[in-house]
Order: structure tokens, then C-alpha cells, then sequence
């Protein structure tokens, strides 16, 4: 059964590992943006040694490019931000997570093995967003703290420090224990799908 | 000529922002409909949220996703439409305008260069089809193309010798594969063409530009749709890939008659935000949007 959690960031280990997949997540606090190229960018400084212009620890890194508007007193509005695909920043995700320290990966469409096993080893989940439900995720965007490398990476990659009000729901796909839950509702699917080929054998149609 | 150019931008203005902003009718009753068929609680709030999405959008008049997508133009220009040649610089000029005030996110990268051109037109962006009918008038739909269910596009140059049952096992597939990321419950357009281009173009054209719950006027054609989609929906990815019933609103094939040595099979996916709006330019200037929108 799945259980309901408000949370606010910087998130602790112990919150987060409590989380099951399946439970649902509505967050409060600072969120920031990352795609692919922020996630590029944000490996290579730490990497060699160096120190990001915005904290990471304990938050969570939202995959999202928004849709954000100046306002006439030099401020943004975001009014549009849903998630975009996930998958696309595995390669570099475990990487990621270990670096910046982060507690909660939201995205759309499922992170894979690597992800898994670093949300198990350091302590994190991922959680999902109903993919384009720009404008909801939009109306839980209290104020835009900051932008970061706009002017190089342009609006979709910048990252956006948001601060969030019960941003949700978020449904937790990737546990800490590392359950991932895509993985399940895939392996079924592809189980029909074999069912489904099979059945017909190369055969007929209308079966 | 000028004051009619400015009128077929504005026009092509508000045809964009119809579509970003608000979801075709029949694409949000068939997310009601899903909505009723749909047990799985996760599934449930997936679709719940889709809903109250497309609603505030329409009330704050904002775009229903932030990928504004690619802009893809679908035009029936008449034969004594007065602006023929100017059309293209027209419709790009208008991307631009709506860019700036609905706004869109600037979607056009440079794939060599790596740059974003920051106003949505590029080389071949908008892309823009044009057919040309009798009459001195200009239809236009606009889609915003989704990247993300762009992205498990497929194309398969089946055996001729298999025939349908590659198509079919085309589909399915593609659908597996692609999983949650493009957004599901979407439409699956299914193109068959002699060749790989021609099969996508058809496949694209019937998944964004059918309306839900039309069959193929072909009847063997629409019998087929009927049961691919019904096999699709028993793959139970479900709304978001959560599990579920309601994987595909919908199932659209388009077919060009084949080589007798290929059988093209193109497979593309919209997402559930399927953003199109249609409209009617007269040659004097005077327009209407002509879709129907939530």
C-alpha cells in the first residue's frame, strides 16, 4: 500500500531511505534543474576539484527545462516545467549522485540499473512526475532563487534553483533498497508481448 | 500585400498558441474516457493530473507542456492563394512572434554547432508540408511535436514475405521498447509506403492529425486498426508506464501502396498532450480556428 509523505529539503538519509517504491512525495524547499548538459557541466567542476554556484546536498535535482518568463523587475516566473525524459542522463547519473550529494532524482520515464545502485549505496530515490503536467509542476514553483550558466546553456539546460511548495504528487519509482518499479510493470510488458507474438507465430492475423 | 501578410501571421500566431495551450477536445474526452476505464491507483492519478493540467492551462492560458515541441505545419494552399510564395517566410516569421509571446521554449538546435537558435526557426525548422487544392484559400493545421515521444520513433523495412505480421509485430514492439518515456497513453500512427521516408510521413500524419476515434475509411484498414490497438492496449504499460488498460488513446494506420521488393513500416508516437489546432485563411485576409479545444 502505498503511503503519502510530505517532505521538505535538504532531506535526510533516514527520510528518504523510509520511502518504498510506490509512495507518493509532495515536496517543499529548494529543487534545482538539471538535463543533460547541466549534468555535463556539474560533473566536470566537481570533478576536478571545483565548487558549483548553488548547493546540491540534501536537495533534489529536478530533470526539467521550463518555461520561464522575465518579469519587469528583472525576476523570473516559470510557466511551464514539467519533467523531461530521465533516461537520457543515466549514463551519468550514479556519478551524479555521488558527487552532488543529492537525496531525490525527479524525472519522467524511468532511470535504470546504475541509478538503482546508487540510490542504494548513497541514500536516494527517484521519483516521478506526471510528464507534461507543466503547468501544475509550475503552480508548486513558489520563486526562482536563481538562474545559473543561462547566457551558455541557453533556457531548457540552464539550471533553475527553484523554490518549491509541495511540488507533487511525485511517485517514487527507485528506492534505496533498489525495487525499481518501472522495471516490474516492463518485465510484465514484455512478458505479454512475447505472449502476444508468440501467440500468432507468424501466423494469421485477428488473433 | 503587407496588411494581408500581417493578417496570416497573426493568424498562424493564434493557430500555435490554440494548440500549446489547449488540448483538442477529442483528445481530452479520450483522457476522460481512460480515466473511467482505469483501476490502477497510480495509473488513476496519472490521468487525474493530466486533467487538472490541461485545465489550469487553459484558465492561466499557458503552455500545457513545457517542450513546445518542434512546430510542424500541415498546409492545403489553394491554387490562387495570393501569398504561394511568400507562405514559408510567413510561417517562420510567426514561430518567431509566438515564441516571444505565449511564450514557446526555444526548441532549434544547430546539430553541428550545438547551438539553440533561441527563436524556434532553423534550417527545415518550422518544418512546413504544403499541398496544393483548388480554391483561393489556405487551410492550416500546426502541431507541436513532443521530442520526448518523438524519441521511440521506428522504422522497420519489414520482409514483404511476412506482410502484416510484420507490421503488427513492428508495432508492438516499438511500443514496449518505448515504455513510459513518451508520455503514455498516446496515439500510435503506423505508416506502411514503399519507402522508409514515405512510411514515417504517413505514420506521422496518422498519429497527430486523425481525429481519436476515427477509423481508417478503408474498411480492412480500420479492422486492422481496431485489433492492433486493442493488442497494444493488452501490453498493459498503462498511463506513464504504471500499469494499466489505457496505453494508446487511439490507433491510426496510413498506408501508400508498396515495391514489390520492400514494405516500409514507420511507427510514431504522439504524447498525451497531443497539441494541434486547424484553421481557414481567406484570401481576403479574414480567418477562424476551426478545431474544437478544451
Amino acid at each position: 500500500m502505498s503511503r503519502v509523505y510530505r517532505l521538505s529539503t535538504p532531506l535526510g538519509e533516514d527520510e528518504v531511505r523510509r520511502l518504498r517504491a510506490g509512495d507518493v512525495v509532495y515536496l517543499s524547499g529548494l529543487v534545482f534543474t538539471a538535463r543533460d548538459a547541466a549534468h555535463r557541466r556539474i560533473i566536470e567542476v566537481l570533478e576536478s576539484g571545483g565548487e558549483l554556484p548553488f548547493p546540491t546536498r540534501g536537495l533534489a535535482v529536478y530533470h526539467a527545462g521550463p518555461v520561464a518568463r522575465r518579469r519587469d523587475d528583472g525576476g523570473w516566473e516559470i510557466l511551464a516545467a514539467g519533467p523531461t525524459t530521465s533516461a537520457r542522463m543515466e549514463p551519468v547519473e550514479p556519478d551524479f549522485i555521488r558527487l552532488t550529494g543529492v537525496r531525490m532524482v525527479i524525472g519522467k520515464g524511468g532511470m535504470g540499473r546504475g541509478t538503482a545502485e546508487a540510490c542504494r549505496r548513497y541514500g536516494a530515490v527517484y521519483a516521478v512526475f506526471t510528464g507534461g503536467a507543466a503547468v501544475l509542476a509550475a503552480r508548486a514553483v513558489e520563486r526562482v532563487e536563481a538562474v545559473y550558466w543561462l547566457e551558455e546553456l541557453g533556457m531548457a539546460e540552464a539550471v533553475w534553483l527553484l523554490r518549491v511548495r509541495d511540488f507533487g504528487p511525485l511517485t517514487v519509482v527507485i528506492d534505496s533498497t533498489g525495487r525499481n518499479l518501472y522495471d516490474e510493470v516492463m518485465t510484465r510488458v514484455r512478458e505479454r508481448l512475447e505472449e502476444l507474438l508468440g501467440g500468432a507465430g507468424g501466423g494469421g492475423r485477428g488473433s | 500585400m503587407a496588411g494581408l501578410e500581417d493578417s496570416l501571421r497573426g493568424f498562424l500566431v493564434e493557430l500555435i498558441r490554440t494548440a500549446v495551450t489547449r488540448l483538442p477536445r477529442d483528445v481530452y474526452e479520450a483522457l476522460e474516457r481512460a480515466l473511467e476505464a482505469e483501476e490502477n491507483p497510480v495509473a488513476r492519478r496519472q490521468l487525474e493530473a493530466m486533467l487538472e493540467n490541461v485545465r489550469l492551462a487553459v484558465r492561466l492560458g499557458r503552455p500545457l507542456c513545457q517542450d513546445t515541441g518542434t512546430p510542424v505545419f500541415y498546409l492545403r494552399v489553394g491554387d490562387g492563394f495570393p501569398l504561394r510564395s511568400r507562405l514559408y517566410e510567413v510561417v517562420a516569421e510567426a514561430v518567431r512572434e509566438a515564441t516571444r509571446v505565449v511564450p514557446l521554449r526555444p526548441n532549434a538546435v544547430d546539430p553541428l554547432r550545438g547551438r539553440n537558435s533561441g527563436d524556434n526557426t532553423g534550417r527545415y525548422v518550422p518544418w512546413v508540408e504544403v499541398e496544393l487544392v483548388p480554391g483561393d484559400g489556405l487551410e492550416a493545421v500546426f502541431v507541436a511535436k513532443g521530442g520526448g515521444s518523438e524519441a521511440p520513433t521506428r522504422l522497420v523495412m519489414a520482409l514483404p514475405l511476412r506482410g502484416w505480421e510484420a507490421v503488427r509485430e513492428a508495432v508492438l514492439r516499438a511500443v514496449a521498447e518505448a515504455g513510459p518515456k513518451p508520455c503514455p497513453p498516446f496515439v500510435v500512427g503506423v505508416g506502411i509506403a514503399a519507402g522508409g521516408d514515405q512510411a514515417l510521413s504517413l505514420a506521422k500524419r496518422a498519429a497527430l492529425l486523425r481525429p481519436l476515434g476515427s477509423r481508417h475509411p478503408d474498411p480492412e484498414a480500420a479492422r486492422l486498426e481496431e485489433e492492433l490497438l486493442e493488442e497494444v492496449n493488452r501490453l498493459g504499460l498503462g498511463p506513464h508506464g504504471f500499469g494499466g488498460r489505457v496505453t494508446a488513446l487511439d490507433l491510426h494506420i496510413e498506408y501508400g501502396f508498396r515495391h514489390p521488393a520492400t514494405y516500409a513500416v514507420g511507427v510514431v508516437f504522439s504524447c498525451w498532450a497531443l497539441r494541434r489546432a486547424s484553421g481557414v485563411f481567406e484570401p481576403d485576409g479574414s480567418w477562424r480556428i476551426t478545431s474544437e479545444h478544451i
